[in-house]
């Protein structure tokens, strides 16, 4: 099949044109080294940092920061604050991949088909989206979470469960933009079977949207997961999750700012990372999304 | 015009029962037994039993849907099982403060987010365009709770400026007119003269409806910014200025007025982002609103309340995007033709 090879040898093309666009695109850059930062941090974790993020040592609670051996000085338990945030990030780092693989998985496969084969099966599913969007997002994850009992890997659950619907739209929307180019048509007059038209032509035609929302939505499920565990439905002591670091802190907002303001840094840059890195994709991959 | 919003509202009622079904059956289905849940691990059997029968939980899952299709239609929500109120009229009373703080972080944010916007647009490129997108990058990206805590820190702590919480000065005890406490402020003032009921539930305000209202914030400046640059790059701006007009006055009233389309719609998208933030901005500021409610609510696994909460904001998340929807139909005509 010459005609699928070509279409390959472009797609390499476009794919390197805009990894090489990315490179000028300095928000993107900065975006990219604050994750891959992250990324380093939880990989290396245990060697990064003499202590261990859940002893705890009462002879040296509330530490000030920059004064001691503990650089950004010791919670309320006299845990060091820079190991706990460094472990965090591996936290953070796997909720906002799994939940992100869960609403890729079933978004990508329920987008493919409402808009592949259209019709009755589609209107079933739009109305369900449209249900599901009428929750407000975060009452949506809690009451998962609230009716699957508090746990990181249920808070996991639910982060991934609430995003489907906005996974589907997305797919589905680009499946509908692309099922009607010739190339399509041609492949199915061909021959194609329904089931390699759409994993093999049309889903490979999607990625750049779905890219996008997957970047954003790992920033958006790491903020999520905080939430959760601020709350207490996510993350259970003595996890050095950042969003429950921050709750447990509440209590010294007039005693020991440090605690309370440390985790939150950590959450926003992390956050922050991904939606530079999203923001770039974006103008680069799929220049009909910029706004 | 008449027949877009009536199509509007046939599309109304399927979202709405298709809501309610789906939160019965999440909670029906929910693992665990719900009146187990509720009195504990030491409770009788027979007390179980009791309030398995009480709620109606030992009917077949259909009878029990049906009978509650027949309540939500009465605008029965049920008993709370922790307070034993009518759930609706626990709504009732923390409605009024959601609200309130919903409405005033909204002001804040399309206020302060509008003019951002335009000043970072007319000076594209500028450092006050630089600084204000940064900022706004940087408000999309922080978590709500801990923001209001650091808020907390700042201005409650360090600077004694604002209260750490609640919605009122205990003090000043008054009954509620109105249950938005700044309206019945004003209220109070022009009945007795008295004006510190206002000015502390303006005091108590603040904070909350800063932390909530700062993500919408940089989400409408960005949004203003963009909407902005296009069109001031049309050419009836380009003849009004040639044309000698005033640059304020092109701004203000030529551009500012054609852009507003798309910030309108945005404005509209984030109420379901405040209601969600309300939940978490209320449990930091002893807000108590229904956010703060449902989450005691779903710690105490009280169902009906949990329930009718969840159905009562969803309905309310449903009715503004409607309400948005046809506003921005009534401005942009072609939606309607489309």
């Amino acid at each position: 099949m010459e005609n699928t090879e070509q279409n390959k040898l472009e797609k390499n093309s476009l794919l390197k044109e805009a990894l090489f666009q990315l490179k000028g695109n300095k928000p993107a850059i900065i975006g990219f080294i604050i994750i891959a930062a992250f990324i380093i941090m939880a990989i290396f974790a245990p060697y990064l940092t003499p202590f261990s993020p859940t002893d705890q040592d009462i002879s040296i609670r509330k530490t000030a920061p920059f004064v001691t051996e503990h650089l950004l000085g010791t919670d309320d338990l006299g845990r060091d604050l820079l190991t706990r945030i460094i472990f965090g990030s591996r936290i953070s780092l796997i909720i906002g991949t799994i939940s992100v693989g869960i609403s890729l998985t079933f978004g990508i496969l329920i987008g493919l088909l409402s808009g592949y084969i259209g019709g009755w099966f589609d209107n079933i599913v739009q109305r369900l989206v449209d249900i599901m969007l009428a929750f407000p997002y975060i009452l949506l994850t809690i009451v998962i979470v609230a009716l699957l009992g508090p746990s990181l890997v249920n808070a996991m659950i639910a982060i991934g469960i609430s995003q489907i619907p906005s996974y589907i739209r997305v797919v589905r929307a680009s499946v509908l933009a692309e099922k009607e180019n010739d190339y399509v048509t041609a492949e199915r007059s061909l021959g194609a079977s329904d089931r390699e038209l759409m994993f093999k032509s049309i889903l490979p035609n999607c990625i750049a949207p779905i890219f996008v929302q997957a970047t954003l939505g790992i920033g958006n499920a790491i903020l999520s997961s905080a939430a959760l565990s601020f709350l207490g439905l996510g993350a259970q002591p003595p996890t050095p999750e950042w969003g429950l670091m921050i709750a447990s802190s509440r209590e010294f907002v007039t005693s020991a700012w440090w605690i309370v303001t440390f985790p939150g840094i950590a959450v926003f840059l992390t956050v922050l990372g991904f939606n530079l890195l999203a923001d770039g994709l974006r103008d680069v991959l799929d220049p009909r999304m910029k706004s | 015009m008449l027949k877009y919003i009536l199509k509007r509202l046939a599309l109304l009622l399927p979202t709405l029962f298709g809501v309610i079904t789906l939160v019965f059956f999440m909670i029906a289905l929910a693992p665990g037994d719900p009146a187990r849940v509720m009195l504990g691990e030491r409770a009788t059997a027979d007390s179980v039993e009791q309030l398995r029968h009480d709620l109606g939980l030992d009917k077949p899952l259909y009878v029990q849907y049906g009978l509650y299709l027949q309540r939500v239609v009465k605008l029965d929500l049920g008993k709370s099982i922790k307070s034993g109120q009518k759930v609706s009229e626990e709504i009732w009373d923390h409605f009024p403060a959601t609200i309130e703080l919903t409405i005033w972080a909204m002001i804040f944010s399309t206020v302060v987010g509008i003019i951002i916007g335009v000043l970072s647009a007319t000076r594209k490129n500028g450092w006050i365009d630089f600084a204000s997108m940064g900022g706004a990058l940087m408000g999309v990206s922080m978590p709500v709770f801990w923001l209001a805590l650091v808020l907390i820190m700042i201005f409650s702590v360090k600077l004694d400026m604002f209260p750490t919480g609640g919605r009122m000065n205990i003090r000043y005890y008054f009954t509620p007119i109105t249950g938005l406490y700044v309206l019945d402020g004003i209220l109070i003032f022009f009945k007795s003269g008295d004006i510190k009921v206002f000015i502390s539930a303006l005091h108590h305000l603040v904070l909350p409806a800063v932390a909530l209202g700062t993500i919408p914030l940089a989400i409408i400046a960005r949004i203003t910014r963009s909407s902005m640059l296009e069109v001031l790059n049309q050419d009836y701006i380009k003849t009004a200025r040639s044309a000698g007009i005033k640059e304020s006055k092109v701004i203000y009233r030529y551009a500012l007025k054609n852009a507003l389309l798309p910030i309108i719609t945005v404005i509209g998208l984030q109420f379901g982002l405040l209601l969600s933030g309300a939940i978490l901005t209320e449990t930091v500021f002893a807000w108590p609103g229904i956010g703060k409610w449902i989450y005691h609510a779903i710690e105490a696994r009280d169902y009906p309340a949990v329930q009718g909460g969840i159905i009562v904001i969803s309905t309310t998340f449903v009715l503004i995007n409607l309400v948005v929807d046809i506003l921005y139909s009534i401005v942009n005509p072609k939606i309607r033709l489309s």
